[in-house]
């Protein structure tokens, strides 16, 4: 496997400036030994919120299994701009075989690596699958919820990016209400995406009562790497839902992915929270509310509600739903704020 | 070990000798005894060493399969009708990822109407899918090539799917030599992949090919195909020097010798058809049969050689292509290519509509006397197509097809359906 030396350089930010921290204590990917297991050289857009939860994503579960690991990925971005042959970014094993289908080839995997392992062939493998939000909660929506249901030793994560940004930004069931998209064009009496519809895969996994559940952002790389550990600590199947900018997608500037990152969670409009056994057992707080405004701003893909006359009302719903967000996941820490 | 068993037991318990590693399956009538079968062993111990996943559709059954395949363990499915088209897409993938797993299909109708009688619609369906399609005429067939197919499916590193028809084989109590682990143990080595998800030595599977390779991959897969042309006789060969018995091979003929007349057919009704064959012979008919037991990949130079000195050939088969009409019929013409023989299609038994001798021996007499249409649907029931032509034609809003020809036959067939 190739190794890398790794630079360290302060940046001020939990990212990788934690030179100064107790080796135990630093990220995988201030650690000497990462395993670059999406490796550079792929085919991604300057920016990609999924890239880059990937590369971390994966890294910490490689360090979590020491390195016994397979990935399963649906079609979509990350295995089309990670594999481009005869090039490959991965570093690990890896198969993607169909869109929708990614949780049950893990499955298979598992199960495979369950009974070698009863036989003495190998060592204690761990599966990962992984797909967009459109491999996740629509088309492979099905086969999700059975990887679920029979608690399957499966880590899926998902990287959220609002949309079928590969085959060029269409509406999926993750898109959020006001989105343009390419199929929730902003015209009409009710431009973007409609209020009302779509799902959090997070809280229906949930209800699956798996033993782990957590959302993260690219924007707290330790706070992923963490969960994803905590994660391989289980066994069964658990999910992790990271919310990924699409510069492309949402119209923004390559460098705002993390910042735009940071606003989703701290307008609340994106909560960040762990569960087990679909119970709530940790939310990570908002450290400075942030009306949603702030967010949908820098976004083209709201570029709508902020024309010759703000759509007011709509902003208004919107807020209303990160409010709802900061109720239910309890996301305001009452004596900071 | 002679067993009086049902067919589905019978393939249960050769696919247990066969030492599977996963199983995963969703349960579709009438695939659902061999998979029951096989669930229960896994459950009580009997079969060691073995995963059975029950999957929430076929898609992820086949999906199932083709992870667990990918990762080295030796895989098996079964389904039909409805449940293979349900999983088409990782059908195709797994035989484009050059994938052993062998599948059982338990041949029934496809729907609309829905039907869960049999007839080989389901398979043919995935003809062109780049899997290796076995059919198989008895129970002691069925059984003999699914341990024949993990060999072949493991020699190429491609699918197998072993056909047998719904309910007239899978629920049908028969007599089956059941062989012994030491018989199958001998025949069959452990699996050892071509690829493989390995921590230790790292690939990807599965990458984007583009134009510029991919004529050439889907090329490899007909050579595997080819390949197995050569293959299937081997293996059958080696089958009957361990067990003792002929099963498989490429194809099967029956009173062939001096043969004018030569009915081809696949699967179970080969059985009817011999009866019926006997009985001609006896009146002095020169007519034979040739059974097709691979019909992917088309045995295209067997099947030529065995008609070679036939003066006509009628293909009875359990499909139709709506537009066209015969399926198998269309690659025995090209097998016949630049030979002149007369041939006849009939269309037979879809939907389970029995195939009765005499229904058989009528039509056979009318093709020896060159007396039949390039296409016959056997035993069709004319007035009730015209009744129903007439009613479209009189009335725009005539209603749903199905269910006024269901009450034009009568209440008691709609009672049994």
């Amino acid at each position: 496997m190739s190794f890398q030396p790794v630079k360290f350089y302060q940046t001020g930010t939990f990212t990788v400036g934690n030179r100064l921290l107790e080796p135990d204590q630093r990220s995988v990917q201030a650690n000497m030994e990462r395993t670059n297991s999406l490796n550079s050289g792929h085919r991604a857009c300057q920016g990609c919120g999924e890239a880059l939860g990937a590369r971390y994503a994966i890294d910490a579960a490689m360090h979590a299994t020491n390195k016994q690991l397979i990935a399963a990925n649906a079609t979509g971005c990350l295995e089309v701009f990670s594999t481009p042959y005869p090039e490959t970014s991965w570093q690990i094993p890896w198969i993607h075989s169909l869109f929708g289908n990614a949780a049950a080839v893990a499955t298979g995997i598992a199960a495979a690596m369950k009974v070698k392992r009863k036989k003495g062939l190998v060592g204690d493998v761990r599966v990962v699958a992984q797909g967009g939000d459109g491999g996740t909660t629509d088309i492979g929506f099905g086969c999700l919820s059975g990887m679920f249901e029979r608690n399957d030793d499966v880590l899926y994560i998902c990287y959220d990016n609002g949309g079928y940004m590969n085959t060029g930004v269409q509406r999926s069931s993750a898109t959020p209400p006001a989105a343009r998209t390419a199929t929730t064009m902003p015209v009409g009496p009710e431009p973007g995406n409609p209020f009302g519809q779509g799902k959090f895969v997070p809280a229906i996994a949930m209800a699956h009562e798996i033993p782990y559940v957590a959302t993260a952002t690219v924007a707290d790389l330790r706070d992923l790497e963490h969960k994803v550990k905590k994660a391989m600590t289980f066994r069964g199947a658990r999910y992790i839902h990271i919310l990924v900018p699409c510069p492309l997608g949402w119209g923004a500037a390559s460098r705002d992915t993390m910042k735009l990152s940071r606003l989703a969670k701290e307008t609340g409009l994106f909560p960040v929270f762990e569960a087990q056994y679909g119970e709530i057992t940790n939310s990570t707080k908002i450290r400075r509310l942030l009306p949603v405004e702030e967010y949908l701003r820098p976004q083209k893909r709201y570029a709508h509600l902020f024309g010759k006359t703000p759509a007011v009302e709509t902003i208004a719903r919107l807020q209303a739903l990160a409010d709802k967000n900061i109720r239910r996941y309890a996301l305001l820490d009452k004596e900071a704020n | 070990m002679l067993k009086q068993i049902e067919g589905s037991h019978a393939v249960a318990e050769a696919v247990a000798l066969c030492r599977p590693e996963v199983i995963c399956a969703y349960p579709i009538s009438p695939q659902t005894h061999i998979v029951e079968g096989v669930g229960e062993m896994v459950k009580s111990g009997e079969l060691e060493d073995c995963e059975f996943i029950n999957v929430e559709s076929e898609f992820a059954a086949m999906s199932v399969a083709i992870g667990s395949s990918a990762a080295g363990a030796r895989t098996y499915t079964a389904t039909a009708s409805q449940g293979l088209l349900f999983m088409v897409e990782a059908v195709y993938n797994a035989s484009g990822l050059g994938l052993p797993i062998v599948m059982t299909v338990a041949n029934r109708a496809i729907g609309a109407p829905i039907n869960i009688w049999n007839d080989h619609s389901d398979s043919i369906s995935q003809r062109d899918s780049g899997w290796i399609q076995l059919f198989a005429e008895t129970n002691q067939e069925a059984l003999d090539l699914h341990i024949q197919a993990f060999k072949l499916a493991e020699e190429l590193s491609h699918p197998v799917m072993v056909c047998m028809d719904g309910f007239i084989l899978t629920h049908a109590y028969e007599r089956v030599d059941m062989p012994t682990q030491a018989q199958v143990d001998a025949f069959l080595p452990p699996y050892e992949p071509r690829q493989v998800l390995d921590p230790a030595e790292p690939v990807s599977i599965g990458a984007m090919v583009g134009p510029e390779a991919f004529a050439e991959v889907r090329y490899l897969e007909h050579e595997k195909q080819m390949r197995a042309l050569e293959l299937i006789p081997a293996i059958a060969k080696e089958f009957k020097a361990g067990f003792g018995r002929d099963s498989g091979g490429l194809v099967r003929g029956y009173c062939m010798e001096d043969a004018e007349t030569v009915i081809v057919a696949m699967g179970s009704l080969l059985g009817t058809i011999k009866d019926t064959v006997d009985a001609m012979r006896a009146a002095g008919a020169k007519i034979g049969v040739l059974g097709i037991v691979s019909f992917r990949p088309f045995p295209l130079d067997a099947v030529r050689a065995a008609l070679m000195g036939a003066k006509r050939v009628v293909v009875v088969e359990k499909t139709f292509a709506v537009g066209i009409g015969g399926i198998l019929a269309t690659d025995i013409r090209t097998a016949m290519d630049g030979i002149k023989i007369l041939d006849y299609t009939v269309v037979a038994g879809l939907g389970g509509r029995p195939i009765t001798k005499k229904s058989l021996h009528e039509l056979f007499e009318k093709a020896l006397r060159d007396d039949l249409p390039a296409l016959t649907f056997l035993d069709l029931d004319w007035d009730i197509v015209n009744k129903q032509l007439e009613r479209e034609r009189k009335k725009r809003r005539s209603g749903p097809a199905a269910e006024n020809i269901l009450r034009d036959v009568g209440s008691h067939v709609a009672q049994h359906s």
